[in-house]
């Protein structure tokens, strides 16, 4: 049960990455003067589409959380205009805390509100798929001792590298080498995409290393 | 014997303190004050085997020199867009005028007092000399301005008194204007210029020396694009006409030419300050006219880039004078390009054998040195070339000989100051590593007890046992062989070795108890661990992510010390650091709210470790009390608890507010912020709505906790403060409106400090009396309080009025954390300590600090002085520098004063600090020393360095009076101990 359930969250990731690898390589077959770098703000629209996208789909397919009792039409539109409205809500809070971390605040919006998107594509819309807008099983989830399942397991593990791998793209941004990924967002929306994928890899393989320890409430 | 925790860290960093001073000792050697040599005689021409006549120096170029001396005074400021726009007659020089230009490039640091000094000596002042720039001793080296004054000459100064006090008896006629109103800019050249008409048309002078500070000080205060600029630089521009042209008539009478020069000291950042060493600071325009230059015309070059030390040398040819002993530089060659080839030959000559000479006192392997080879070559072709000359050979011939030696020279004389300017920089090794061996000893020392002083007791275990005794007479033994054979192998000074024998035994006598102590702290801790292991007690400390994020954040701030750009930026490091702090807070707290989990102890209490001693219980019990968080966050009512949920968030904002007044560092420095907005001319009025604003919020913040007596003294001083800021000018007046006299202030400021020395005293005189009576606690909390507000008033005396918000917002800070955050989440003395340590540092930057020594406000120095006294000014200029930390470490004190057990608390939190303190200090120092042949040693790790040293020293002087507060505290404990 649990080997299978490991073999499944595995693929899921795979196809994670899949899709970000997608989104760097398919673009440039259709627009011309297609780079990460230099075209870098149609690169995070599209990795975000893409992301939120694959998501969506292995949500629906894959079904990881248990089935909710209703399933009327109105309640599911409901939860998904909620969705929807949870994911504006936290690209805004996003571009809050990048302005307070010290982001110009008139300049250079455009770019903070992207970089905001896709750390929310990264964080909130799997967050979202699994859990719903719930934010009391968030904060649950991103407690000691507060996940349930090894997908809230490996949603805490990507999520959390996510944002550490923003947190640490931040760091070359005053080195003087006077590269173009040292440009304000660039090197941190690397930096959240690196630890997306890190956490997607490692997720899984700490779950089967730790196997034998893990115990959850409900399972 | 037992020693608090307290008391332990407090010696500590004592002792850390001594050891960075023996290290800054050995790594600024001062630089050499006397000139030991007599002076050498000229050296003869060169003549193979024909007898040469020519042993004497050559005759003075020039009649009459000038040197205009502009403060400030950037290349581009002469030869670029502004020079054309402003200074239409010195761009005609430049242009069309027999006068030769040139970019003169200062060396780091680019501060008027060494910059003088490299002008006249022509060698490059030690970095040390920064700090001595405030107070000027008689400069005894051999210098131009000596020369010239030994030579006869008569030479007139008017200008910076800098000069006046590095020459005090060679001018015949003095006029100096104090440069320490950086407010004032026309009334110091006004004094100067004042001179000028009398001076010029006597003529009984041989130099002219006006040095004029207008230019750096509108720089200082409104930055290099201000429109104040452009008519300063007319005003100078019709100056150097004035000058010119009157040198110009008095030529055609006396028939010697004269020489004009126009030079800057040091250039200025985008931002208007200096002392570093980008491009804008050390491009300096220098300018060079007379009538015996030669033009061809329509020819146009740019001009060519020289060092400022260059100066020293054309300055001794073109008055006929040796050349400065330790010049470094090589004289301006076009400047003599009119004479005859013999003299031109001459005077290369003189300068080579001048380097040469400086080269073979400084390297042991001169000779091997591809300088020297090049100008015995020359040597030897000159020689050749006067006995052909003396022969009156072909003049054709000899004219092609001529000009080939003279390339060999210029060559030679390239090569030889490079060498010689490389090595300036000799570190005395010896005491930089008994320094480095005293700070890693006392860190490790501090490491090694950091279980038994953040434990319950809060205790430390003194070792005096008799093998410990053995051990240091042993090391001390061996130390002192070694500094023998250091001493005598010793070819270069050596600090240590220089030492009376009584002070160098005591350094190596603390060296080796440092040793025995580390040594036996380190066995204890082993034969603990094997207890320990023998015996597992379950580990009852867990981790939070908030202790993560303070070890990392610590050892990843140790580590960025490494890169010179996290250095020049470390003001983001702290931003960062702070930022994300606020945010993990914001997490703790919202679960705390949400879901009640952070209500475990962290600290669980063990009840088989706690029986062990009572005072522990008791301790524990108390803490236990004190960290009963869900029924502390139950107690609150439900508008505090939002409190507590938006407290971080108006932290973050607060921050990011503070990052925008004012921008420091390097790479955006010159991003425009709310500072400059505030300070520029036509926001006075915002200004000064502002900073009542502040100041009432300030008063309304602070006067809760204090007694009703310091309650009114404080709201007089902070009266006061507005007072002083309006009489300098800084701010509007409500009630004066048209007074145009500016005074200083002087008996406002003074006014204001007698407030502040009252306040402090009631605080004192509170504090002891709860000492003495060892159980008044509110008396104690009242007066620690009392004396956090005498801080705070000082702190709004020296700020400039644009920084009154950084006050205000710190202010607000504490009180939200105290009350929303630390105290409903019952955070540890530990982890408080760190978050204090953290924001005093940020708001270190926010004030506007930065690693750079130009940023440093000396104009807090003179505040309610009249005059420059050294001992208050560097005790003021330190305080508002340090502001920030001090005031966050006054208020960990009223924190952790509030909270029951406060003695142990305290001990906790001295001991966190200097360690926070001591281990960047320490991983500093080792980094230092490996790269001390580093590009940006000089421009970026030396005044990191200065700064962090001088950051220990406040650290020490805080640990001892957390010491000394924290000492009342276990009195008052103990008594509550006998009690329980």
């Amino acid at each position: 049960m649990k080997n299978i359930d490991i073999k499944r969250l595995l693929y899921t990731h795979l196809l994670c990455i899949f899709s970000i690898i997608l989104s760097i390589f398919i673009p440039s077959v259709f627009l011309e003067n297609f780079s990460i770098l230099e075209t870098h703000l149609t690169w995070l629209c599209i990795c975000s589409v893409f992301v939120t996208a694959v998501n969506l789909v292995l949500y629906v397919v894959v079904k990881p959380s248990a089935s909710t009792k209703r399933s009327s039409l109105s309640y599911k539109v409901t939860r998904f205009l909620k969705c929807c409205i949870y994911f504006l809500m936290s690209c805004f809070v996003f571009h809050v805390i990048f302005v307070l971390y010290g982001a110009p605040l008139i300049e250079l919006v455009l770019e903070t509100f992207l970089f905001a998107v896709i750390l929310s594509t990264f964080t909130t819309v799997p967050c979202l798929c699994l859990l719903g807008p719930n934010i009391k099983a968030w904060l649950r989830v991103f407690s000691r001792n507060g996940v349930t399942s090894i997908w809230e397991n490996s949603l805490q593990i990507t999520t959390i590298s996510s944002f550490l791998g923003s947190w640490l793209g931040a760091f070359p941004i005053p080195l003087d080498w006077e590269r173009p990924w040292q440009v304000w967002p660039i090197s941190c929306t690397l930096g959240a995409t690196f630890g997306y994928v890190a956490g997607l890899v490692i997720s899984p393989l700490w779950i089967y290393w730790n196997r034998k320890q893990l115990t959850y409430k409900n399972n | 014997m037992r020693l608090g925790c307290g008391a332990f860290a407090a010696g500590c960093v004592a002792v850390e303190v001594l050891g960075v001073a023996l290290f800054l000792r050995g790594f600024f050697p001062p630089p050499v004050r006397s000139s030991s040599q007599p002076e050498p005689p000229a050296a003869p021409e060169p003549s193979a085997g024909a007898s040469s006549n020519w042993t004497k120096l050559p005759p003075p170029l020039f009649g009459k020199v000038v040197v205009m001396l502009i403060d400030g005074l950037r290349d581009d400021f002469v030869f670029g867009s502004k020079g054309v726009k402003f200074m239409p007659y010195t761009t005609h020089l430049v242009e069309e005028g027999a006068s030769h230009s040139f970019v003169a490039e200062a060396k780091p640091p680019t501060v008027t007092m060494p910059r003088i000094k490299a002008l006249m000596t022509g060698s490059l002042p030690g970095f040390v000399d920064v700090v001595r720039n405030l107070n000027s001793p008689a400069l005894l080296e051999d210098n131009v301005v000596t020369q010239a004054h030994a030579a006869g000459k008569r030479v007139i100064f008017y200008g910076d008194e800098t000069w006046v006090k590095l020459f005090p008896k060679h001018f015949v006629e003095y006029d100096g204007t104090t440069s320490f109103f950086v407010s004032d800019y026309t009334e110091v050249d006004d004094n100067v210029t004042r001179h000028l008409d009398k001076v010029l048309k006597r003529g009984d002078w041989d130099v002219l020396i006006l040095h004029y500070l207008g230019l750096d000080h509108i720089g200082h205060i409104s930055g290099p694009s201000s429109p104040l600029i452009g008519r300063k630089l007319s005003e100078m521009d019709s100056i150097l006409m004035r000058i010119h042209t009157s040198l110009q008539s008095e030529e055609r009478k006396a028939l010697s030419p004269s020489l004009l020069v126009l030079c800057g000291d040091h250039g200025m950042s985008e931002s208007g300050g200096h002392g570093a060493a980008s491009l804008e600071e050390v491009s300096t325009a220098l300018l060079l006219t007379s009538s015996a230059f030669s033009r061809k015309p329509g020819e146009v070059r740019p001009p060519e880039r020289v060092q400022q030390t260059d100066l020293a040398a054309t300055l001794a040819v073109g008055l006929g004078l040796p050349i400065p002993q330790r010049s470094v530089g090589r004289f301006l060659f076009p400047v003599v390009q009119g004479r005859a080839m013999r003299e031109q030959l001459r005077l290369l000559h003189l300068n080579a054998v001048q380097l040469s000479r400086l080269l073979h006192a400084s390297s042991p392997a001169y000779e091997r040195e591809p300088g020297f080879e090049q100008f015995k070559m020359a040597e030897r072709l000159h020689g050749n070339w006067v006995r052909l000359y003396l022969e009156d050979n072909n003049s054709e011939v000899l004219h092609n000989l001529g000009a080939k030696v003279r390339r060999q020279y210029l060559g030679a004389l390239k090569t030889l100051s490079r060498a010689v300017s490389s090595q300036v920089a000799q570190y005395d090794i010896y005491s930089m590593v008994v320094g480095t061996t005293v700070v890693l000893e006392v860190l490790t020392l501090l490491l090694l007890s950091i279980p038994q002083a953040l434990g319950a007791a809060a205790e430390l275990e003194v070792p005096l046992s008799p093998v410990c005794s053995l051990l240091f007479y042993l090391a001390f033994l061996l130390l002192w062989a070694m500094h023998v054979v250091v001493c005598t192998s010793a070819e270069s000074s050596r600090y240590l070795c220089s030492l009376a024998w009584p002070m160098a035994g005591g350094v190596l006598a603390l060296v080796s108890a440092l040793l025995c102590g580390v040594l036996s702290t380190l066995t204890r801790t082993c034969v603990d661990g094997k207890l320990l292991r023998r015996n597992p007690t379950p580990s009852s400390w867990r981790w939070s992510e908030l202790d993560f994020l303070i070890l990392a954040g610590t050892v990843g701030h140790v580590l960025s010390l490494g890169a010179s750009s996290f250095i020049e930026e470390e003001h983001q490091t702290w931003y960062f650091l702070v930022s994300t702090l606020c945010l993990a807070l914001c997490h703790e707290s919202y679960r705390a709210c949400f879901l009640g989990d952070s209500g475990e102890p962290r600290r669980g209490s063990s009840p088989a470790s706690a029986l062990q001693d009572r005072s522990v219980h008791c301790d524990v019990l108390e803490l236990d009390q004190a960290r009963k968080s869900p029924s502390s966050l139950d107690r609150l009512g439900s508008r505090e608890k939002y409190m507590v949920l938006a407290s971080p968030w108006l932290v973050l904002g607060c921050c990011r507010l503070l990052r925008s007044l004012n921008q420091t560092g390097v790479q955006w420095a010159h991003r425009p912020d709310l500072g400059h907005w505030l300070t520029s001319s036509e926001h006075q009025a915002e200004l000064s709505i502002l900073s009542a604003l502040s100041l009432l919020a300030i008063f309304a913040l602070v006067q809760s906790r204090c007694s009703p007596l310091s309650k009114g003294a404080l709201a007089l001083g902070l009266l006061g403060v507005y007072c002083y800021r309006t009489a300098t000018g800084h701010l509007l007046s409500p009630w004066q409106q048209d007074s145009k006299d500016l005074s200083r202030g002087i008996i406002e400021a003074r006014f204001v400090y007698v407030f502040v020395l009252g306040i402090l005293f009631t605080g004192i005189k509170q504090v002891l009396k709860s000492q003495v009576l060892a159980a008044d606690a509110p008396a104690k909390t009242v007066g620690l309080w009392d004396v956090h507000s005498a801080l705070v008033l000082l702190a709004a005396l020296l700020f400039r009025p644009h920084n009154l918000p950084v006050l205000l917002c710190s202010l607000l800070i504490q009180t939200l954390m105290a009350r929303f955050i630390w105290r409903p989440l019952g955070h540890g003395a530990a982890e408080v300590t760190v978050m204090h340590c953290w924001f005093g540092q940020a708001f270190f930057y926010f004030q506007g600090n930065s690693n750079n020594i130009a940023t440093v406000d000396i104009s807090a120095g003179f505040v309610g002085l009249n005059t420059y006294v050294e001992v208050p000014a560097m005790f003021l200029t330190a305080f508002a520098t340090y502001a920030g930390p001090v005031l966050w470490a006054s208020h960990l004190v009223n924190f952790l004063s509030w909270e029951p057990s406060s003695g142990s608390a305290l001990g906790r939190a001295c001991f966190c600090y200097a360690l926070l303190s001591s281990v960047p200090v320490s991983a500093y120092i080792v980094l230092v020393t490996a790269l001390r042949y580093h590009l940006f040693i000089w421009s970026v790790f030396s005044p990191k360095l200065l700064y962090e040293g001088m950051h220990l020293l406040v650290t020490a002087a805080l640990c001892l009076c957390f010491t000394a507060v924290g000492r009342a505290g276990t009195k008052a404990d103990a008594g509550r101990i006998a009690r329980c």
